[in-house]
C-alpha cells in the first residue's frame, strides 16, 4: 500500500506539508463519493487511490456505489456515447429506464456526507435527496458537443448541485451554478508510471519479438476509431520513406465491443504491408505498458476525439517526446514546441515525428519540459490538493479566501 | 561573521493555492476576446496573466500571459502576440490598470490592422475564460532574522514565494512585495529590500526567483 509520504521524494516535503495543512481545514467533514463501479475505468482507478490517501491525510472520505441492472447500464452507455457527440437514438423509454433505477437508488442509498461527490451521469439523479448538505457533480466526459436530448435531461438535475467540475475548459457550458476546472492526474507510483529496471523494458520488447535496432514510434490506445490507429500507420509510412524506424500500436479492446475487434482487424491487415509495424493486443498489464512507453523514441497520440488523454501525461512523465492531436484535454498537457508537438492531420503528424527523430537534442528538451509540466500540474498530489480546495470552496463564495 | 539582527516582528510565511473556476465564456477572434476582457471579473484577468507563469515555470521567459500565447499560437498573429507578451506587468499595481493596458493594446492594434479580426480559432482552440479563486493560509515557517529567513526561503513551496511576491504586489494592491516590506520595516535592511524590490519577477522562473533572492540574502549574510 502506498502512503502519502512516499510521494515526498517526487514532489518534495513542502508539497506534502501543504496537503496536510489543507486537510486540517476539512477536519470533521465527511466526503461521500458516489459512482457506479469500483473496478475498471479511470474514475474507479482514481478513487481507489484517492480515497485512502485522503483518509491518511485526515479527511474522512468514503465511497459508495449505486446499483443498476444491464438495461440501466445499456442506457448510460448510450448517454456516454451521445455526450461524446456520437449520434445515438435516445428514446423516451431510455429516459424512463434511467429514472426507474434512479428512484430505486434514491430508496436504497443513504446520502450521509457533509459533501456528496457524484461522479458522472449514472448517479446524477441522487440529487433529489439533497437536504442541507453540499452536492458536487464531477463530469469526466467530453461534453463540448453534447447530444441535446441527453444534455437537456441532465440539466434537469445539474442546477440543483452546488457546483460542477470538468476536466478541460472546452467542456464548460453556461451553467447557473459554479463550475471548476480540475484535470485528472496520473499516479507516479503506480505500476503504469513507476521507474522500471532496464531488464523489465528489454523483456517486454523480447516478449513481442521487437528488436531495438531502429527508432521506435509508439501509440498506446484502445483499438477504437476515435484513437485513429489507421492514421498513425499512414503517418508512420510517410516517415518510413525517409527514416528507417518501427511502429508499435498497442492496446486492448473489450471482447463485447464488435467495433473494437473490427478496428483491430483492419489495422492488422494494413500492418501486413510492413514487417516493422507491431500491432499488439495487450492483456491488462500496466507494467507492460510502462515498459513499452519507456522503450519508445517518440510517442504518438493521434486521437480524433479525446476526453483528457492520460496516455499523454504518462508518456511525458517518462520524458518522452510526443506528437499529439490538438483535441480535448491534450492541449492542456502539450504546449506546441514547448513540451511536445501538436498536429491536426496525418501529414502534420508525420512531419512532427520526422522533426523529433532527426533532432534528438530538441526531442530530449521537449521531453524534459513535458516531464516537468506533468510534475507541476498533472500528478495525483495536485489532484488531491484541488479536490480539498474544491471542498473548501463550497463554504466560501468570495474569490480570495483566507483560511 | 556577526550575529544577524533580530526583527521587530517575525516574518510569517504564508502560502496560497488556487482553484480555477470556469466562466463558460469563450472567444473565437480578437473582437470577441477584447469584448470579454472588458467585462470579465478582475480575478479572471489575474488568472490569464499569471497562470501561465505558474503552470509553465520551466519555460520562462516565454509569454507570461494566456492572451499573448493564444493570439500568437492559435490566431497566428505574431505581432500582437509579441505586444501582449511584452506588457510590463510589474509596472501595474492594480488589475484594473493591467486590464486597461491589455484593452488599449488590442484596440490600438485592431485600429491599424482591421483585417486581424478575420483570423478565427478552430472550434477546439477557442479562448475559454477562467478565473482564479485563491486560498491563503499561514505555513509553519517563520523567521526572526536574516539567517532564519534564508533557511525558510529554501524550504517553502514555490506557491509561498508566489504569494509573497506576485499576489502581494498586484492582486492585493500592496505595491511592493512582502519580503522587501519586512526587510525594510522590521530589519532595517533598506538596501537589501530595494535590491529584491527591483527584480522583475515576471522574467524569472519561480525557482529561479527563489535562487536569486537567496543569493542576495546569502551575500549579505556573508558580508
Amino acid at each position: 500500500m502506498v502512503h502519502i509520504n512516499d510521494y515526498i521524494p517526487i514532489v518534495g516535503q513542502s508539497t506534502i506539508d501543504d496537503l496536510k495543512l489543507l486537510a486540517e481545514r476539512l477536519k470533521g467533514k465527511v466526503i461521500q463519493h458516489v459512482n457506479s463501479t469500483s473496478v475498471g475505468g479511470g474514475v474507479a482507478e482514481i478513487l481507489n487511490r484517492m480515497v485512502p490517501l485522503l483518509g491518511e491525510l485526515g479527511v474522512d472520505s468514503r465511497w459508495d456505489l449505486i446499483k443498476g441492472g444491464s438495461q440501466f447500464f445499456d442506457v448510460t452507455k448510450k448517454f456516454h456515447n451521445a455526450l461524446h457527440g456520437r449520434p445515438e437514438d435516445i428514446t423516451d423509454r431510455d429516459l424512463e429506464i434511467f429514472m426507474e433505477t434512479t428512484e430505486a437508488n434514491l430508496g436504497l442509498m443513504n446520502t450521509y456526507g457533509d459533501i456528496v461527490f457524484i461522479h458522472d451521469p449514472q448517479p446524477i439523479g441522487l440529487i433529489k435527496k439533497k437536504t442541507g448538505n453540499k452536492w458536487l457533480w464531477r463530469c469526466h466526459i467530453d461534453v463540448s458537443h453534447p447530444h441535446k436530448k441527453v444534455w437537456d435531461f441532465l440539466m434537469s438535475f445539474i442546477p440543483n448541485y452546488d457546483a460542477a467540475v470538468f476536466s478541460s475548459p472546452i467542456f464548460s457550458q453556461r451553467l447557473p451554478i459554479r463550475q471548476y476546472l480540475i484535470s485528472p492526474s496520473i499516479d507516479p507510483l503506480s505500476d503504469k508510471n513507476k521507474e522500471l529496471p532496464q531488464e523489465v523494458i528489454d523483456a517486454a520488447l523480447a516478449k513481442y519479438n521487437i528488436v531495438k535496432d531502429k527508432p521506435i514510434i509508439t501509440q498506446i490506445s484502445r483499438f477504437d476509431r476515435l484513437k485513429d490507429p489507421s492514421g498513425v500507420v499512414d503517418a508512420y509510412l510517410q516517415v518510413k520513406k525517409y527514416i528507417d524506424c518501427q511502429l508499435i500500436l498497442a492496446g486492448g479492446t473489450a471482447t463485447d465491443d464488435p467495433e473494437g475487434i473490427q478496428v483491430l482487424a483492419e489495422v492488422q491487415e494494413r500492418a501486413k504491408k510492413d514487417k516493422d509495424i507491431h500491432v499488439l493486443l495487450l492483456p491488462q498489464d500496466d507494467i507492460l505498458i510502462n515498459a513499452l512507453q519507456r522503450a519508445s523514441d517518440v510517442i504518438v497520440q493521434k486521437s480524433l476525439k479525446e476526453g483528457f488523454g492520460l496516455t499523454v501525461a504518462e508518456a511525458l512523465w517518462k520524458a518522452k517526446p510526443i506528437v499529439a492531436s490538438h483535441v480535448g484535454g491534450i492541449s492542456l498537457q502539450v504546449k506546441h514546441k514547448f513540451s511536445g508537438l501538436m498536429c491536426h492531420s496525418i501529414e502534420g503528424a508525420a512531419f512532427a515525428i520526422k522533426q523529433l527523430l532527426n533532432n534528438p537534442e530538441y526531442a530530449k528538451k521537449l521531453g524534459e519540459n513535458g516531464r516537468q509540466h506533468i510534475k507541476n500540474n498533472f500528478l495525483l498530489t495536485r489532484h488531491l490538493k484541488e479536490y480539498m480546495l474544491l471542498f473548501l470552496s463550497l463554504y466560501h463564495s468570495e474569490d480570495i479566501v483566507y483560511l | 561573521m556577526t550575529e544577524p539582527i533580530k526583527a521587530k516582528e517575525p516574518f510569517r510565511f504564508y502560502t496560497r493555492w488556487h482553484l480555477s473556476e470556469l466562466l463558460g465564456i469563450k472567444a473565437s477572434n480578437l473582437e470577441q476576446l477584447l469584448g470579454h476582457i472588458k467585462d470579465v471579473p478582475g480575478s479572471c484577468i489575474y488568472h490569464h496573466t499569471h497562470r501561465f507563469l505558474q503552470q509553465h515555470q520551466y519555460l520562462s521567459p516565454e509569454p507570461p500571459n494566456d492572451f499573448a500565447y493564444w493570439v500568437r499560437e492559435v490566431l497566428g498573429d505574431d505581432e500582437l502576440g509579441e505586444r501582449l507578451a511584452s506588457i510590463d506587468t510589474i509596472q501595474y499595481k492594480t488589475i484594473r490598470s493591467l486590464r486597461e493596458k491589455i484593452v488599449e493594446t488590442i484596440e490600438k492594434y485592431l485600429k491599424h490592422n482591421p483585417k486581424a479580426n478575420l483570423r478565427f480559432a478552430g472550434e477546439d482552440e477557442q479562448f475559454h475564460f477562467i478565473k482564479s479563486v485563491s486560498f491563503i493560509a499561514p505555513t509553519n515557517e517563520t523567521a526572526t532574522d536574516l539567517r532564519e529567513f534564508a533557511e525558510a526561503l529554501r524550504k517553502v513551496t514555490i506557491d509561498s514565494i508566489y504569494f509573497h511576491i506576485f499576489e502581494a504586489h498586484l492582486r492585493l494592491e500592496k505595491g511592493t512585495n512582502d519580503f522587501s516590506n519586512w526587510l525594510d520595516t522590521s530589519l532595517q535592511e533598506k538596501a537589501l529590500a530595494e535590491k529584491i524590490a527591483k527584480l522583475d519577477p515576471y522574467t524569472y522562473t519561480l525557482d529561479g526567483l527563489r535562487k536569486t533572492i537567496l543569493k542576495i540574502v546569502e551575500k549579505k549574510l556573508a558580508a
